[in-house]
Order: structure tokens, then sequence, then C-alpha cells
């Protein structure tokens, strides 16, 4: 049995049972891509400005660029425990701005976590206790496709409790309505405020009075409540208000009852990056180092505020083919060997896929569950790591 | 390769020695006889006049994990340096930052720069052991090691509900010890954590949990049991219910009897210490609890002394830190219920000297300090970060060691606080002597690194060179040299090389039909497989840097 990274739920009960066709048990639609061109034969091949070469001229050309470069940003950050180890040490001596490519959603999160904390639990805890579990803004496949199939319709469970109930809350376009809808969930939890004279049939958000009252009912009823969000699906505004606006909700439910969040992560590694950027510097996603000292500031270390102002882009996506952003200054990629290019980076460094080509460890949404990832195939393609190691010893 | 440490004055409990004057021979990495003279001696260091201590160990800090990670995230405001001023000033030597969620390669820089050459997580969480490990691997400098959590584990709890013999607990707390590369075993609020998962929010010592039907007296007797007939050297290591609640000096005090005379070791007794007189129903019960351990030998205790100005509190306790999260300072704070295997809360707090509870905690602690006869069986910690941060330690052996400080420090508290406590009465002083039992002799002996902690023929070479001075905090914030495994790796308190420490591990046999069971619980309930959950000596020794220690178990006993 092997673990896919494909998503955020990291199942490690996949069974390979032929490669060509690959067949794999376990796996789902996520899952199955991810492997068919982790297993898929490729003749990538490092470059430097679009023309072939070996890896030793390769990374030798990205020593030169991130030398003559006083503020680097190393963003995509697609990787996992070992290779951010490698990435942080890289920053550090090259002063550099680190970034996620999903950390939009990540920095939601941190921010209303920062704010006022937050009461939250694990996929085991779901699976066994759940008996009530809320959806916020997300219908959680489209994320974690195996969820309901682990662990809601699955029998086995410690206390022989009913199936849950599920209940979702503004999905898809309906998203922008949260911020509305959550304040009067929170709202309504407080029997003195007038919204709660308001008609049944009143709309909030596009959901009736009734209904959120509903909401609310079932989650107090529940002997474990789950409240599931997805932060990156929050597409406006100051949506960490939004989720603190969840969090708040739970908390003040955990007053007299169990209620707990499962914040959804969005791939990629971000939180494998989130946790180890934060034992090594001292912060979580979005920092830099000046002078072997970090610093963090969640807004203005975005790749977004930095690609104008950086002199040199060391972008790293290895788990999924994901292009660089458009950028003036010299770009580095390094990552997955399908990498496809609008215009040739300065430099390209195809790189082995955690979990497919190499071991690894890697977090799951839940953030207290680390898990190894194996070794599947042989490869040529070096590790994150091993890159990096490379670029720091020409570095000097 | 021989280095000679030349005259230096020696403190070792371990073989009696108080102050004697004697050379320290040190050859690839250990303590050696005088050589003969045929030998080359490469270095001399002239210690003249200068202290000399094993390396100090920290037996009780939670430098890596889960709810350590979760403290540096949630406030990232700590990580600034921070000057205080008077009166919070004194609670930090003088080059402390006062950071109570340090990174973890500053959490190694730190420690070895006041001469403390090992710390021990003690809350590993089993499920979560590889991320404990992954940041104990990149704390550098220091030798360390992690206490398994069991006791609320919902496996345990249905094997004590289903009346498992004594052997088959004892089979799965030995391969927890072995899957989660742990040298103790810990028990935090015992059956508490598990309990607030279905809702309640108090357990008592002979309460029932209300789903399992048992006690925290039987968890504790079927632990204490456990670890003693495996032979594990560390006593179970147990944090009691009713943390910080006014009166649980008396679940304190019923607790020490719950393993029927067998070790038991009661951590951060200062937060179980508390009465209820006074008209703030919150009072000092350092005497009953000092009393009841002079008496009671098989018990031993660390304090974890608070001290002034900010911190943060990281407990696998979610039961009782939902309840002190009222109390949080900043108002944040994260709980968490975890894997159907514990949970944890991380509350930040700001312990205020003009605040009466906070005044009588630090009080408190000290007395318990001052009261307990036996050096080797009561040790200084601040459950760091949870009294304080680990960089007060300097400030907090001065208090010990100086009666006039203490009584000054003292005499600036609350004055409600100052009206009930005894300390002034108090006149004890540690000596030097009683330093190192308590923060190098006792905890080797403890947990059972029979090569640290004293400076034997045949020790590691972790070393601590003191000046000896007046001001105690000043002594011990900054050594003249630290040696670690015969390496020099800090010169006048500034780190000269880096060096990465081993893990200390204990690895009792057991029985591998106990993982039949295990796999089908896995395969049924977890979200994980079973050869995920375990650690393998690879993940710790791989990156080339990490090394294992497995210590030698004592002999069982049945």
């Amino acid at each position: 049995m092997f673990c896919c990274p494909a998503c955020g739920l990291l199942c490690d009960d996949l069974e390979l049972n032929s490669t060509s066709p690959l067949s794999i048990k376990n796996a789902c639609v996520k899952g199955v891509s991810f492997f068919e061109k982790a297993f898929a034969e490729s003749s990538s091949k490092p470059s430097v400005a679009g023309k072939s070469t070996d890896l030793n001229t390769a990374t030798q050309a990205a020593a030169d660029i991130l030398r003559k470069a006083k503020h680097p940003l190393f963003a995509g950050l697609g990787t996992e425990v070992q290779g951010m180890r490698s990435m942080m040490r890289l920053a550090e001596k090259a002063s550099a701005t680190l970034d996620h490519m999903h950390s939009e959603g990540t920095v939601r999160n941190t921010l209303a976590m920062q704010n006022s904390g937050w009461q939250t639990t694990t996929l085991t805890e779901v699976k066994n206790r759940a008996d009530v579990i809320l959806a916020i803004g997300t219908d959680i496949v489209s994320s974690c496709p195996r969820f309901f199939e682990k662990l809601v319709l699955n029998t086995d469970t410690l206390f022989n409790k009913p199936k849950p109930e599920i209940m979702y809350l503004g999905l898809a376009e309906e998203s922008v309505k949260l911020p509305e809808i959550m304040n009067a969930l929170n709202a309504l939890m407080n029997a003195k405020n007038p919204l709660n004279k308001k008609a049944d049939n009143d709309l909030i958000g596009g959901v009736t009075i009734a209904s959120l009252k509903q909401i609310l009912e079932k989650l107090k009823a529940a002997k474990y409540g789950v409240v599931v969000w997805s932060a990156s699906s929050l597409k406006f505004p100051q949506a960490e208000l939004t989720v603190q606006s969840i969090t708040q909700l739970i908390s003040k439910l955990n007053e007299t009852n169990r209620v707990a969040g499962l914040p959804l992560n969005s791939g990629d590694g971000d939180s494998s990056v989130n946790h180890t950027s934060t034992w090594l510097s001292g912060y979580p996603t979005r920092n830099r180092f000046v002078n072997g000292h970090a610093e963090y500031d969640a807004y203005h270390f975005s790749t977004k505020q930095q690609l104008n102002s950086s002199d040199a882009l060391l972008w790293v996506s290895t788990f999924n083919a994901h292009q660089p952003p458009a950028c003036d200054a010299p770009i580095i990629v390094i990552g997955h060997p399908d990498m496809q290019f609008e215009k040739q980076p300065d430099v390209f460094i195809p790189a082995g896929i955690p979990g497919a080509h190499h071991t690894g460890t890697m977090f799951r949404m839940d953030s207290s569950v680390a898990m190894p990832l194996k070794k599947l195939r042989n490869s040529e393609l070096p590790s994150l790591s091993d890159v990096i190691s490379q670029i720091e010893a020409k570095l000097a | 390769m021989i280095t000679l440490l030349k005259n230096g004055r020696i403190y070792d409990p371990t073989s009696g020695k108080d102050g004697v004057v004697q050379d320290i021979y040190i050859k690839n990495g250990r303590i050696i006889a005088k050589p003969s003279s045929t030998e080359k001696i490469t270095q001399t260091y002239d210690l003249t006049g200068k202290v000399v201590m094993a390396g100090a160990i920290d037996m009780h800090s939670h430098i890596g994990g889960g709810k350590v990670n979760i403290a540096r995230m949630m406030l990232p405001e700590y990580q600034e340096t921070k000057k205080y001023t008077e009166p919070e000033a004194h609670v930090c030597s003088p080059s402390c930052s006062h950071n109570a969620t340090p990174s973890a390669t500053d959490t190694g820089f730190r420690y070895i720069e006041m001469g403390y050459t090992a710390a021990f997580e003690p809350a590993l969480m089993p499920v979560n052991a590889r991320q404990t490990h992954l940041e104990m691997a990149d704390t550098p400098m220091i030798d360390k090691g992690g206490y398994a959590m069991l006791g609320n584990d919902d496996y345990f709890l249905r094997m004590l509900t289903a009346k498992k013999d004594q052997k088959a607990i004892n089979d799965y707390v030995a391969w927890i010890l072995n899957a989660t590369q742990s040298i103790g075993i810990k028990v935090v609020n015992p059956g508490g954590i598990n309990a607030f998962k279905f809702n309640q929010r108090r357990l008592d010592l002979d309460e029932n949990n209300s789903h399992y039907q048992v006690t925290p007296r039987e968890i504790l007797k079927s632990l204490s049991t456990a670890v003693h007939q495996l032979g594990i050297a560390k006593p179970l290591h147990v944090h009691c219910n009713n943390l910080g609640a006014a009166g649980n000096f008396q679940t304190t005090l019923d607790t020490m009897s719950a393993s029927d005379g067998l070790p038991m070791h009661l951590t951060h007794i200062q937060f179980h210490s508390y009465g209820t007189e006074g008209d703030k129903k919150f009072s000092s019960a350092a005497a009953q609890i000092s009393e009841a351990l002079n008496k009671n030998k098989h018990i031993t205790a660390d304090v974890g002394q608070i001290l002034f100005g900010q911190t943060v509190t990281a407990s696998g306790d979610n039961m009782m830190q939902q309840l002190n999260a009222k109390h949080a300072n900043p108002k944040k704070s994260v709980i968490m219920d975890i894997e159907c295997d514990a949970g944890c809360g991380v509350v930040p707090f700001r312990y205020k000297d003009q605040n009466y509870v906070n005044a009588l905690q630090w009080a408190i602690g000290l007395e318990i300090f001052l009261s307990v006869e036996d050096p080797w069986r009561i040790f200084l910690t601040t459950d760091h970060p949870n009294g304080a941060p680990f960089t007060s330690y300097p400030h907090l052996i001065r208090l010990l060691m100086d009666k006039t400080f203490r009584n000054e420090a003292f005499a600036k508290l609350n004055l409600d606080a100052q009206a009930m406590s005894n300390l002034t009465s108090l006149d004890r002083e540690y000596s030097l002597y009683d330093i190192a039992i308590m923060t190098r002799a006792g905890a080797a002996n403890l947990i059972g690194l029979n090569d640290r902690g004293h400076l034997g023929v045949g020790a590691g070479a972790d070393i601590t060179i003191y000046t000896d001075q007046a001001d105690r905090e000043a002594m011990f914030a900054k050594p003249d040299y630290v040696f670690k495994d015969g390496e020099l790796v800090v010169k006048d308190g500034k780190v000269a090389k880096v060096v990465w420490g081993a893990t200390h591990t204990a690895k009792p046999a057991f029985d591998i039909a106990v993982e039949k069971d295990l796999k089908d619980y896995f395969d049924k309930y977890h979200t994980m497989q079973l050869d995920s959950f375990k650690m393998n000596d690879d993940e710790i020794t791989n990156d080339g840097r990490g090394s294992i220690i497995v210590h030698e178990n004592k002999k069982a006993s049945h």
C-alpha cells in the first residue's frame, strides 16, 4: 500500500494492480490522474534559455542568477517537508521571500486563527464521532473526492453512531453571500438579537431565516457536530473575516455542546510547507529572510505583491505541472517533468515527483498527521532537495 | 585526541563530588580515566576557579510537535525580541529574548548557550510522533527525546473496558514506545481529554469517563504497572486531572496513591497545588503537597514554575484548556480533538505580578521548591513555555539560591497574594550541588540516561563550565564553555560549532501478535494504515545528522 499526495486526505490505502494500463485500487479520479502522469515515461531534460543541457550546467546557471539577485522570490513551493527544508535553507542564504502557490486560502485561515484562535478536529474523529456535518462554501468532494466514502458512508465507527446528516451552505456562486449568512447565524445564536423576531420566510443571503435556524438547531442537537470549510473557495475580499465568523460560531456552540471545525486545504503541499516553515523560521507561510533573520508579513510577502519588485523568481512545483506566473525578472523553474511553458524560463530543471519517484513526508489537511510518502518507481530525475543542494553548493 | 579540563571545581552528585578540584580527560566524546603519561594531551583548558558540571538536562520542555507549532503559528508577534520593563524585566536573564515560541533552531541554540545539552518533549502524541521527531531533528546542539501520551486514546480505553489483562496492556505500551520512538510514557488528564469529546467538562480521579465507564485512577494504575513491569526507567509521567483549578490539590494528593506504591512522576505540580481558602477562594496548598511528596518516596515531581511576563500555554489537556481559554491574553486559543488519540489546547497567557492568582502561583512554585526535602525527587522546570520560557531558568536558579533576591522579588508582588504565602519564612537556599542534582544527576537518573548527567569515567562528555559569580542568574545564563560529546560547542556563551545531538529512546520487547488486533482496529476505525503510523529508525537517521540511542531497560520486574 502507498500514500497518494493528490489531495489533502493523503489516502494511504492505495494498491497498484497493474502499470499498463494503469490500475490502482482505491484511487479516486484525482489520484489516478496524478499517478498516470507520475508513471509516464518522461524524456524531460534540464534546460538553460530553452536549450537542453545537463543538471550540472543548469544548477550552475540557477546559482548564477541567485547570486546576482538581492531580493529573489521563491514561489510555487509545490513540495513536501524534505523539499521545503532545503528551500528554507537556500532562502536563508539567498535572502529570499517565500510564498506558496495556494497561500491565498492558507493565509485566510492563519489570519483568522491569529486573530481569535479556533476549535478544530481531525479526520479520524470525524469518521467516528460526527453525527452532523455542515459544509460551508464547499461540496467537499471537489477538494477531497473520497471524503464521504472514507469518513461518512463507511459502516465501522467506534461508537455506533448514526450516519451523519450533511448540510451545505453557500455553494459555488452563492459563496459570495457567506459573509452575510455567517453573520446571521452568529446573530441567531443570541436569543435577544432582533433577527430572531424576523419572519421565517425572510431571506438572508438567499437563505430563509427558518433554514438558518434549522441549521443551528441541528448543530445544537448534535453529539459531535463538524463544520467544514474551504478558505480557498471564499473568493471575495476580506474572506478571513468570514472564516473568523465560522470559527466564532463554533466557539459559541462549544460553550455547551461539542462542535469542531475542519478547514480543507488546497493541495500541492500547502499544509506541509506551512508547518515546515513555521518550525524552521518561527513563521507560517509568507515570510522572508533578511541577512539570516526571518520576517513575516501575510500581505506584503505574497507572490502577487513581490513579483514586480523581485529580481529573480525561483518557481517550484513538483506534484503538478503548474506554470510560473509571468515575471520580468530571470526565472528558474524546478518541478514536474510535464511542465510546458508559454515562454521558456531562464532555467528549467525537471525534478522527481514526491510519493512516486522518491520518498518524502507530507502533512494531511487536518495538520496533526504527517504521512510517509513512498518511492514507487525508479526515475532518473533528481529530487528537489538534490537540486537545491547542488545550487546551494554552487552559490557559496 | 585527548582533551584535558584542568583544575576545575567539580559538582558531580552521581559520584558525590561537591566542589572537588579535579582534572577531567575526554577522548572520542567520552570521559576517560587519567591516561598514561605516554599518551599525548592534544588540548588543555585551565579551569582554575571555574565551576564544572555535566551538561544540564531539561526533563520536561515542550520543544516540538503539533501544539508547539500551533503556538508559533498563532503568535507571530512573539518572534519579535521584547524588552520588558520593570517589574517584568526581572524574570529573564539579560541576554534572554523571552521568546515563548522559539523556532527549532533557536530552541537548540538558546538551550546550549545556557549549558543545557538535552531536552525532553513530554507530550509526544503517538499519531503526531512523526511531526514531533521532524521538529526535534531540526533542533540543533542538544540531545532530545519524547514521552508518548497514552490514556486518552480510544484503543487503550477500549482495552480497559474490555478488562484486557495486564500483559496485553504491557504489549500495547511497549509497541507504542517502539512505534513512536519515545523513551517514556505520559498521561495527561487521564481519561479527561477523551471524556471532553463526549462533552464531559471535568473529570475527577474517581469519576467515570461517561462512555467507557473507567476512572482516571484505573488508567493510572494500569499504565504505571505497565511501565514498571516493562522495566522502563522513566516512571509514568502524570499530568493530573483538574489542571489549574482552585482546590485541585486534593486530586493531586489522591493521585499519589493511584499507582499503589509504584513509581510515578507528577509533572508541573505547581499547577496542581491550589487550595480554595481566603476571600478569593484561591490559596496555596504547597505545604500539603510538599509534605506528601516528602512522605511518598515513590513519587517524583517537577515544579512548572511560573515567571511573570508574556508566554503561551500549550497542553494536551484540551478539557481544562477549554475552561482556561477565558483567561487567554491575548484573547485567542486553539482547542483540538485529535484522531481518537488525544487532543491539544493552546492558550496564550500573560502572568502579571500584580494579579492575585498569578502572584500566588509564583509563590506556590517556590514554596514547593523550598519545602521538598530531597532534591533527587524534585526537578527544575517552567513547563516551557507554559509557566515561562526555558530561557528564564537562570533567573529561577537565582531565586532558589539567593534568599535576599527572592524576598525582594516577593515584596513587589500583589499584596493580597503576599498575605497568603509563607515564602519569606522559608530560609532555604539551594547550593550548587543541589542545582547539579536537580538539573543533571537527578534528571538523568529519572529518565534512565546512564551515561549522561554525570562526570564519571565512561560518561558522554556533555560538560558545562561556569565562572563562579555571586549573581547566580548571570552565572547560569552564560557559561564559559560547553562541551557536547567532547566537542567545544559554546565559548563565552556563544555557539562555536553546530552539532545535532541524538534522539534517546527505549524499545522494550513486545509480543508481535499485538499488531494483529491493532491492524484490525486501524483498518476499521482509523484513517491511516498501521504501517504509516509506525516510525522507522530511517526517518530519524536518514538525513545524515540524526542518530538514535536505545536505552537498556531496567531489569523487568513482575
